[in-house]
């Protein structure tokens, strides 16, 4: 291993401009003559709106333009994911306005836009549209969406139905049901999160009379994703004609995936005002219009034999959309959940009912992993109930029915094909490490200082890199799943990689270095990474599911076996000896068996300065692009093992310690790793113990600032025990799986478990997320003091 | 309007600024120094930590006329020239940064943090730390980063 290279712990590239306050997030771009838009939002759930009048606004000082629904007659936001009902009817598509058309459907939804020369103009001007609101009734919770006699939302979407799905054999589900010796049941919600990345939204739009060209600047994951939804289904702009830049983006966890209607808006309106047009928001914009995550309730049955082998799975949920359909909403309860049933374990039926509901709330997405932290939280909390209820150590039940390490490629009920994997020794790696023999005395001994203590199994799976296009298409997605990566070697032998993955915390200005670093024997100070701008990269589907290495490092390193083909063939003309026999090593291409090789740097200088060249068989240049479409899934897998301790009279829960072992095949810089997965695990416990988006029942949003929603601090965590065991992906060529989302996957349901744990001794059953002190409190009171309850 | 005069970074300015500006915005928007950020309104998050006359401040807390006189400290004043300042370089150097937001308000922090514990236990750092938001790290390896930045001004003190 070279000291730059794959496996190195390098440190960041990009760390340098953070440190020093030079990064270039959105917001801090000004461009020249730049004016501020500021939007008025909906502050009911739900209304008609019999009149939005904006004339006092536009009247106002320092107004340039307010525009209503009415005035911007565009495309509607797309959603790019069509699913089938299992009656095989398309979805409730129902239109998803940029800014409202007569209806507000959640509180945030946008009215109006004021666009002024001052950010602070443009707020005051906006306190001076007046809105005649017609209130309705309001339905914020999915399950009381689909009740007859609901609130209706849309007219497209009877009884708030987006779909009703599902996947696997209810058939042979039943029998296994029928001939189970146990049944275990388990009804649990998934409390709905808010992504919160620190960076708040922010987009600059920007119109070149000249070429006739639009810029937008927008905290994005995936620019060309935003160009291709924004250019060719709202705004209608070819994407020659429109460039999408995402700067530096501070954090994302999923929530800057997808099109927003600022994007729209202020692309839109930029040649309407003659000026560039800069739209950030303010903290609690972001709560009441970024994409949400999770929000699902569900019951779930878990068939056992005798031996406690898992016979079947069976599972319906109810999932909450929100006001309208977000870009990749649809995917995420369905082909992103479902498919993710099996987990870890042979269970050889499984079958799973999801209807999704639209409802009165801010539209719910893909958050940190995004369907799979719901699948496995179902899993591992029905697996753990079992284990409780059979007397069976959840270890050894675990055990007993993991995938053995020798069925690979294994093929799951849920239509997944598991290329790789070894469960056991990540479970008895965590075991070890979190000395979970041990654990009975330290029980003991927080008992006797008052405290409950547990501890909490999870194993988890899942699916990365979501590919391959075709089977997506098949499945309804509406966008190919490849990555593009080039290669531009330049003449005197430093390198640029145009990726068209993003980066927004993950370090790819560092890793696809040592990708190049690795395979072309270059330093890393002669290879820069470019991304987020549709006028530099070729193309890209941008960052999200874990898919940067595993699809963007893939595509990258074909950009580089194109570059050492033909590397080579120039070094056979420069070296005068057969193609055949050159080798490509630390740099330098030689003749086999011969010390004879000409340097990297030389090879590409010939290709650019032609003058003792093939030319007549070869181009100059040395610039290649590649595309990669993935062949299947990568599978993440691992163990997480939670230690908390409560305090019986206040509820509170301390998380004691943590371990995590993870399989995330090949690394490339285990100090990054470890960062991701610090960070997933951070939200995961965040989630299980402290996060919780809350609605009002007429639909306000309850937890709308950073001091209602509690966001993890540092004093609430612990440090973590992260260990990995890599098995490789079979089917890329770098053998990875990616890491990103694996923390907040497995985190909760191990939280969620050692708390069970600790208060299975006074009899309370299953808690819901977050176990707050609250809901701990009341659960121990009703139980050791009844009249307090 | 009102006029206000300051130390920024070791430099006098003066600035025309409405009352109702924030010491964050003034620093920001009419000073071109974006390294201090904002990440919420609640004055919840601390991207937006500077330093006034030495001590850390969360810069949307103050409105600009009440710094007027002060001398400020921002993120870009901290290094000395292409020499990180020894907090920064531990946060590098011990991964304590993702995407880099929250980063200028915890570097600032920190520095503060340090100049009133020489030897700090991590419940010190986590406790200090609760003004802070990271939704990145974890803070695992902030606060592994904030003890050897604190120890490494010690040696350097």
């Amino acid at each position: 291993m070279s000291a730059t290279g794959i496996g190195a712990p390098v440190r960041r590239k990009e760390d340098s401009r953070f440190l020093t306050g030079r990064g270039t997030y959105t917001d801090d771009i000004n461009r020249p003559g730049q004016v501020h838009a500021f939007l008025l939002r909906s502050p009911h759930a739900h209304a008609e709106l019999r009149r939005v009048d904006t004339t006092s606004a536009k009247a106002a000082p320092g107004v340039l333009a307010v525009f209503a629904g009415a005035d911007m007659q565009v495309g509607g936001l797309p959603c790019g994911w069509l699913i089938h009902s299992k009656d095989g009817n398309p979805m409730a598509e129902p239109p998803h306005p940029v800014l409202a058309q007569g209806k507000v459907r959640h509180v945030g939804d946008p009215i109006a836009v004021v666009i002024a020369e001052t950010r602070a103009q443009a707020k005051d001007a906006a306190e001076l549209i007046v809105v005649d609101y017609q209130p309705l009734p309001a339905v914020v919770a999915g399950e009381d969406a689909l009740k007859p006699g609901a609130p209706q939302l849309h007219e497209q979407a009877k009884g708030n139905l987006c779909y009703d799905w599902h996947l696997g054999d209810k058939q042979a589900v039943d029998a296994a049901f029928a001939k189970a010796a146990h049944v275990t049941r388990l009804d649990i919600v998934n409390n709905r999160l808010v992504a919160n990345p620190m960076e708040p939204r922010a987009a600059i739009g920007e119109y070149d009379r000249a070429s006739g060209e639009y810029t937008l600047y927008t905290t994005s994951q995936n620019p060309h994703v935003i160009r291709l939804l924004m250019g060719a289904f709202v705004l209608q702009l070819p994407e020659h004609k429109l460039r999408v830049v995402a700067p530096d983006v501070g954090g994302g966890f999923g929530s800057k995936i997808y099109h927003y209607a600022e994007e729209a808006i202020v692309t839109w309106a930029a040649p309407h005002v003659g000026r560039p047009i800069k739209w950030t928001a303010e903290r609690g914009e972001s709560f009441a219009s970024d994409a949400q995550g999770r929000d699902h309730v569900t019951h779930a049955e878990l068939a056992l034999d005798k031996d406690g082998k898992f016979l079947a799975l069976r599972v319906a949920t109810i999932a909450n959309l929100g006001a309208y359909l977000s870009t990749f909403s649809t995917a995420i309860p369905t082909y992103l959940y479902g498919t993710l049933l099996a987990g870890t374990y042979t269970t050889p039926a499984v079958y799973v009912e999801v209807k999704s509901a639209f409802t009165n709330t801010v539209p719910v997405d893909a958050y940190r992993g995004a369907g799979r932290p719901e699948a496995c939280y179902v899993i591992e909390r029905i697996v753990d109930t079992a284990a409780r209820e059979l007397k069976i150590d959840p270890a050894e039940l675990r055990r007993r029915n993991f995938i053995p390490k020798d069925a690979y490629p294994y093929q799951t009920p849920v239509a997944l094909t598991y290329d790789s994997g070894d469960y056991f020794t990540t479970l008895d790696m965590a075991m070890k490490a979190a000395d979970y023999a041990g654990f009975a005395q330290r029980r003991e001994a927080a008992a006797k200082r008052g405290k409950l203590r547990g501890i909490g199994i999870a194993t988890y799976i899942e699916a990365c890199g979501i590919a391959p296009s075709a089977v997506a298409g098949a499945l309804g997605a509406r966008a190919g799943l490849y990555e593009t990566a080039e290669l531009r070697v330049h003449p005197t032998g430093s390198v640029t990689v145009f990726t068209g993955t993003h980066s927004h915390g993950q370090g790819h200005e560092t890793t696809f270095a040592q990708l190049v670093s690795d395979r072309l024997g270059l330093p890393l100070e002669m290879i820069d990474v470019v991304h987020g701008d549709t006028n530099k990269i070729p193309f890209g589907m941008g960052t999200y599911g874990s898919r940067s290495l595993p699809v963007g490092g893939s595509a990258l390193v074909k950009a580089m076996d194109k570059v050492v083909n033909k590397g080579k063939k120039i070094a056979a003309h420069l070296l005068e000896a057969a193609e055949a026999d050159i080798e490509f090593k630390d740099g330098k291409f030689s003749v086999a068996g011969t010390d004879r090789n000409v340097a990297f740097g030389q090879v590409a200088f010939a290709a650019y300065v032609p003058h003792n060249y093939p030319i007549e068989e070869l181009e100059p240049g040395l610039d290649e692009t590649a595309f990669y479409d993935p062949k299947n899934f990568t599978y993440p897998a691992g163990c997480h093992i939670a230690e908390i301790e409560i305090d019986r009279d206040t509820g509170d829960v301390a998380v004691v310690r943590f371990t995590a072992a993870d399989d995330f095949g090949r690394i490339i810089n285990p100090m990054i790793v470890e960062g991701q997965v610090h960070g997933g695990l951070a939200q995961g416990i965040g989630q299980a113990l402290y996060e919780n988006a809350v609605y009002s029942d007429d639909g306000q949003l309850v937890t709308g600032s950073f001091m209602d929603y509690c966001m993890p601090r540092a004093d609430n965590l612990p440090s973590f025990d992260v260990a990995t065991h890599a098995t490789l992906c079979t089917h890329n060529p770098l053998g990875v799986k990616g890491c990103g989302e694996a923390g907040a996957i497995g985190a909760p349901a191990a939280i969620m478990n050692a708390v069970a744990d600790a208060l299975a001794p006074l009899g309370i059953g299953s808690l819901d997320m977050p176990a707050t002190p609250e809901r701990i409190w009341r659960a121990i009171a009703a139980k050791t003091m009844p009249q307090a309850a | 309007m009102a006029t206000v005069t300051l130390t920024v970074n070791g430099k006098s300015v003066t600035a025309t600024v409405e009352p109702r500006t924030l010491l964050v915005q003034l620093l920001r928007e009419q000073l071109a120094l974006t390294g201090t950020h904002v990440g919420c309104d609640t004055s919840q998050c601390g991207a937006c930590v500077v330093h006034v006359n030495g001590d850390s401040v969360k810069s949307c807390t103050m409105l600009a006329v009440q710094a007027n006189g002060a001398q400020v400290t921002t993120i870009e004043g901290l290094a000395t020239g292409d020499k990180l300042h020894p907090m920064q370089e531990a946060f590098r150097e011990n991964h304590g940064l993702q995407c880099g937001f929250c980063t200028p308000g915890m570097v600032m922090s920190a520095v503060d943090f340090a100049k009133h514990h020489k030897s700090p236990t991590e419940q010190q750092i986590r406790e200090w730390l609760e003004g802070n938001i990271c939704r990145c790290t974890g803070y695992h390896n902030i606060v592994k980063a904030i003890k050897a930045g604190t120890e490494a001004m010690g040696r350097t003190a």
